[in-house]
């Protein structure tokens, strides 16, 4: 076992991938010999070559684009977003090219798109942005948004072998922040499609993914501690397509359910899980389905205004403390 | 066959190094888009074409020509066609029955229903269908030929857009993009009048196509799109440079709408005796026909053979599939991803 961070998982885990299957490839901006922004890539371009390690223009819709043409080609490109935030830049190349490709035409086209995500670390407007909403209402992407470092390996893992275009959400208030030991020499590989039960309890649920994995936690420890609740985490780790039976596992299990995510409220992801509950599991209901959520505007630059608007641990403590008591 | 070995004897030397049967075979596909399309309008007027219909009419020779430039078969070059380079398609392989289906969405069609019109393709057969965001393809293509250089692979991609289709910039990212990595990608830049109903005056600033893409480094020259020995020689050498490792070429075609967007459009916007003077002096067929027969390449009798085989086949074809079924309504679900397979069917539908 090693120490490793939420990022050096997931460069392990990219790494390995390249080892393994001469297929995959990396293509983004300053990913070669600078590494990418956040040094994700560091030391590829010298071990892989910059014919698998291509440096391009700052163009997001010609990253995917050709990403897209070599899977279908029979390639397992990776295409890293600077930050996630300039995905929208490639918005049209994903969701009407990428994600109809096989319904259309039976076009394989075996793409990850990843890059850092999420707030909580001054980016301001452009550099702090949750993007998963934009995507979640297109059939033909999948989803996944790692909160650990286990998962920050397995899951670039699954996505690069999956068969269908995976958008890999990698949160980089997390990138150095979690810290866990991993296995050596074994295969660290998370199945998309699978929900993680992070904390056992019987008084609410919570339903999250990303950071607020980690505020989550935060909160049931501390509702634990100040007033004897047991609070269950659902950690979703994958949220195209969402894993309805481990959602109705702990909605049956605690009868109350908080919904947690970083991204803002009005067509965020909450909404569609609560409408699954209630379509799904309505009478093992005990209290409304609630939502912890950012506020709805862009988010701001000022440590006091980002810190307002973003969900925090106290607003959870706050909102679990109002259902279980419901 | 004795006069057509005197001819052959005595007429000027056929260009581009092409034989008189592949002189032939270019007539071919250009007789095949025309009558194909002619019979989808009269298919159209039926109401049994489900969505609208494009026609290339206008158009046929650079289609054809560019296509025929390319190494055709199982793994050899790729293209990418627009909506009015069905010539294109046929060139590549593309089957009259898979277009009539596609036209009239039947179960059996390429798509099995599932797209319009000429929005298919064949990996083997080297073609890949467009979407209708234009310029879309011109990454994807890159994509392509970016495979092609990442495996060593002497194979060339070979991508269409229009003088409406350069204004976006998915094309301006994309040739930017292969021609920094010398991609193996040649792009056919159709100058055709029309984007809809707008003019190249309000599309850009420039005289010529090829002035926007030498800006990126790009070699690009002009030809008549209309005359299809032309555009075959340019695109042909256009090819065998990209094939060489020399990057990304562009060839301009010159060439004319002469329908409207698609058949409800009724081109208000065009003047008529604009319209009247392409169709009259200028249209790729009548002047590829002349040229064959004026050199002694070919002989009228020869053509009108042609003609004769191509309806025939393109009969065939409509009877073959013109009353077959329309797919299946929950034949909507599967291969959305290929995990899980199928879509999950709704609750309401069960009750």
């Amino acid at each position: 076992m090693a120490e490793v961070t939420y990022l050096e998982a997931l460069r392990q885990g990219l790494w390995e991938e390249m080892e393994r299957d001469d297929r995959v490839f990396i293509l983004g901006e300053d990913v070669g010999i600078y590494g990418g922004a956040f040094k994700v890539t560091e030391g590829f371009v010298k071990q892989f070559g910059e014919a698998r390690v291509i440096d391009t223009p700052i163009s997001e819709a010609a990253i995917v684009g050709a990403a897209a043409g070599a899977a279908h080609m029979g390639m397992r490109p990776v295409a890293e977003m600077q930050f996630i935030d300039f995905i929208s830049c490639a918005y049209d190349m994903l969701t009407n090219y990428v994600a109809t490709a096989r319904y259309r035409a039976g076009l394989p086209t075996p793409l990850v798109v990843r890059g850092p995500c999420g707030g909580y670390v001054r980016g301001g407007p452009f550099h702090s942005q949750n993007v998963e909403a934009a995507f979640f209402h297109t059939p033909g992407l999948k989803i996944v948004y790692p909160a650990t470092a286990r998962d920050a390996k397995g899951l670039i893992k699954a996505s690069i072998r999956d068969d269908d275009p995976v958008i890999y959400l990698e949160h980089k208030w997390l990138y150095r922040r979690i810290k866990e030991q991993l296995p050596e020499g074994e295969e660290v590989l998370t199945p998309i499609g699978e929900a993680r039960l992070a904390r056992e309890g019987r008084d609410v649920s919570i339903i999250t993914y990303g950071a607020t994995l980690w505020k989550s936690l935060e909160a049931a420890e501390q509702l634990e501690r100040d007033d004897g609740l047991a609070v269950e985490v659902l950690d979703l780790r994958t949220l195209l397509p969402l894993d309805d039976a481990a959602i109705m596992r702990t909605v049956k299990h605690t009868n109350k359910v908080l919904i947690v995510h970083e991204d803002t409220r009005t067509g965020g992801l909450a909404g569609e899980i609560a409408a699954r509950i209630n379509e799904q599991a309505f009478e093992w209901l005990d209290g409304p389905i609630m939502r912890v959520t950012a506020h709805d505007v862009p988010l701001p630059y000022a440590p006091t205004l980002e810190d307002f608007v973003l969900p925090q641990t106290d607003d959870i403590v706050k909102a679990a403390r109002w259902l279980a008591a419901y | 066959m004795a006069s057509r070995t005197a001819a052959a004897t005595q007429s000027p030397p056929i260009p581009a190094g092409l034989s008189r049967d592949q002189l032939l075979e270019i007539y071919r596909y250009l007789r095949l888009t025309r009558t194909l399309e002619e019979r989808l309008t009269a298919l159209y007027r039926q109401s049994r074409v489900v969505g609208g219909l494009f026609r290339s009419l206008g158009q046929e020779g650079e289609s054809v020509g560019s296509a025929y430039a390319l190494e055709r078969g199982r793994h050899r070059d790729f293209l990418s066609p627009l909506i009015r380079n069905l010539g294109s398609m046929l060139v590549m392989g593309a089957e009259p029955v898979q277009i009539l289906r596609q036209y009239m969405a039947k179960a059996e069609s390429p798509t099995r229903g599932r797209e319009l019109n000429i929005h298919f393709g064949d990996l083997e057969r080297g073609y890949l269908g467009q979407i209708s965001h234009l310029g879309d393809m011109i990454p994807v293509m890159a994509g392509v030929a970016l495979t092609f250089k990442l495996r060593a692979e002497p194979r060339v991609a070979l991508v269409y857009i229009g003088d409406g289709g350069m204004s976006t910039g998915s094309f301006h990212e994309g040739i930017n993009f292969a021609a920094v990595q010398r991609l193996p990608l040649v792009v056919i830049a159709e100058y055709n009048c029309w984007a809809y109903s707008t003019p190249p005056a309000k599309q850009f600033a420039t005289a010529h196509l090829a002035d926007r893409v030498r800006g990126y480094g790009v070699p690009a020259v002009t030809v008549d799109g209309n005359d299809v020995l032309a555009v075959y020689e340019a695109t042909r050498l256009a090819v065998e440079r990209a094939r060489r490792g020399k990057g990304v070429h562009a060839v301009e075609v010159k060439t004319y709408r002469r329908k409207g967007h698609a058949e409800h459009d009724d081109q208000h916007y065009v003047p008529q005796e604009e319209l009247e003077r392409w169709a009259r002096e200028n249209d790729p067929i009548d002047r590829y026909i002349k040229r064959l027969v004026d050199r002694g390449w070919a002989e009228d009798a020869d053509l009108k053979d042609i003609d004769e085989r191509v309806r025939a086949g393109v009969d065939e074809a409509t009877d073959a599939c013109v009353d077959e079924p329309v797919p299946e309504p929950e034949s909507a679900l599967p291969a959305v991803y290929a995990s899980p397979p199928t879509a999950e069917r709704l609750w309401f539908r069960g009750l």
